[in-house]
């Protein structure tokens, strides 16, 4: 257990000293929501009405630029060589490094999703929603996109072909959660696609850091 | 199964069966075009452009069909180290994509009239193009590795995680409220259509099969004397280096 912990909080540091955790993904976040108004027109409906997709897309555009400082940093110095040596089985150090993605990615995002729900005038009957879904929608692209990142680790043109494996994947999660937030507003119940999204999360917690350990391995052959 | 994991052997037999599969495939293929486009009635709603309904739902199943394919070989390649497998699984990909390909635009093309639409992101459509896009990012993986012995397992993971969509294509129909049309031939109560339409659809279907093996024995034979080649060079250029070591410290 100390182990699980001492990785998570040790990517958790890592990720604050090099920059790379929740400055530069919230910039992003901020950036990418502006060019939409910008793109499209300041019109109050219109941008109302996409603006559930457009936060949605734009998370998961953070999240995915994000993984691969998952495993490439630590592959190219042998740390991740050594951490699958250690007594923590792999699977559960992939799950400590995709948790600490997370709380370095996915939590800010989910903390700045209603402000920036604001700025593209999303009903404010969806706010709620909006928070929960990103809760249960963020990790999940962590874990997903941890499995997209074992698999490049190590290839030489890894960056580019990353999204390419990950996006069919994120885009269930995608679906469901902005049926979500969309059902909110329009008055129905939310709870069906956010019991789907929690399923997802729950095959994706258990399977995923399998996967990725997997492939793990593989790159270390 | 160890048996046929020798290429020489695989080889051989891949090459006396190649010529019964090729021409399955053309004759099913000229009987199940004759049978579609001439012999079976046109419906009663749709007219003739219910035919390219042999085209299209063939297609579809092919595009399922070659990815369980992939992901079986990928499993068994992965589980218990038969080195073919792997090589199953790349060469069928692309012929997979095609029929995906296929797929979508026929069925585009189907849609236009029917549907008064090219494109819908309903569940079957956008589920389909979600196996489009795996099968390329599968295709992408194997691209990315220098060495292709090496890009077999992880691609088998990556085969093997996709897997996932294809049960959500087969359901799509039946979970979700969508334009396409719902399970008419492997449903709960057999097949929906009557036997005029139905005969033809499975000629076609069969047809489609038989011209995957062959162009799947075509592709492994090209895959394994590839491996085989790329063995030969390496091995020449290392002859030449240590040749040119020799000589190059005799000065």
């Amino acid at each position: 257990m100390s182990a699980f912990l001492g990785l998570l909080w040790r990517d958790v540091r890592l990720a604050f000293k090099q920059g790379g955790a929740a400055t530069m993904t919230l910039m992003f976040f901020l950036l990418t929501v502006t060019l939409f108004p910008l793109g499209v027109g300041p019109e109050i409906e219109v941008l109302s009405r996409i603006s559930t997709g457009v936060l949605l897309v734009a998370a998961l555009f953070a999240s995915m630029l994000s993984l691969d400082r998952l495993f490439q940093a630590d592959y190219e110095d042998g740390s991740l060589e050594l951490i699958s040596l250690s007594p923590l089985p792999l699977v559960l150090a992939v799950l400590a490094k995709s948790a600490a993605h997370w709380l370095t990615t996915g939590l800010p995002l989910v903390i700045a999703a209603p402000l920036l729900a604001l700025l593209l005038a999303m009903d404010p009957s969806g706010y709620p929603v909006l928070i929960l879904t990103m809760l249960l929608a963020t990790p999940s692209l962590s874990l997903i996109g941890a499995i997209g990142a074992a698999l490049t680790v190590g290839v030489r043109r890894g960056g580019v072909l990353l999204p390419l494996l990950v996006l069919p994947l994120f885009i269930p999660v995608l679906i469901f959660a902005v049926g979500a937030v969309e059902a909110a507003i329009g008055g129905l119940t939310p709870r069906p696609h956010l019991f789907i999204l929690a399923a997802i999360l729950c095959i994706a917690a258990v399977l995923g850091p399998w996967a990725s350990a997997a492939a793990l391995r593989l790159a270390f052959e | 199964m160890h048996r046929f994991a020798n290429p020489t052997r695989f080889l051989r037999i891949a090459g006396a069966v190649l010529p019964w599969c090729a021409s399955a495939t053309v004759v099913l293929l000229a009987v199940g075009l004759y049978l579609g486009l001439f012999v079976a009635p046109p419906d009663y709603q749709q007219g003739d452009t219910v035919r390219i309904m042999f085209v299209h739902v063939p297609a579809s199943w092919m595009a399922l069909f070659v990815y369980s394919v992939m992901a079986g070989a990928s499993a068994v390649g992965f589980i218990w180290r038969h080195p073919l497998n792997d090589l199953v699984a790349k060469a069928s990909a692309p012929i997979g994509a095609s029929f995906t390909f296929v797929a979508l635009v026929t069925g585009s093309i189907w849609g236009q009239p029917m549907w008064g639409t090219w494109w819908v992101w309903d569940a079957r459509l956008t589920s389909v193009l979600i196996l489009f896009f795996l099968y390329l990012g599968y295709m992408a993986l194997w691209q990315a590795y220098d060495d292709p012995g090496r890009a077999a397992k992880p691609a088998a993971i990556l085969a093997l995680v996709g897997f996932v969509n294809v049960p959500i294509i087969k359901f799509s129909v039946d979970w979700w409220n969508t334009l396409h049309q719902p399970a008419s031939v492997i449903t709960a109560s057999g097949p929906k259509i009557h036997s005029s339409i139905l005969a033809p659809l499975l000629v076609m279907i069969v047809a489609f099969t038989f011209y995957y093996l062959t162009v799947l024995i075509y592709r492994l034979r090209a895959e394994i004397l590839a491996r085989k080649i790329r063995v030969i060079r390496l091995a020449q250029v290392e002859g030449r280096a240590a040749a040119g070591a020799v000589g190059g410290g005799a000065d």
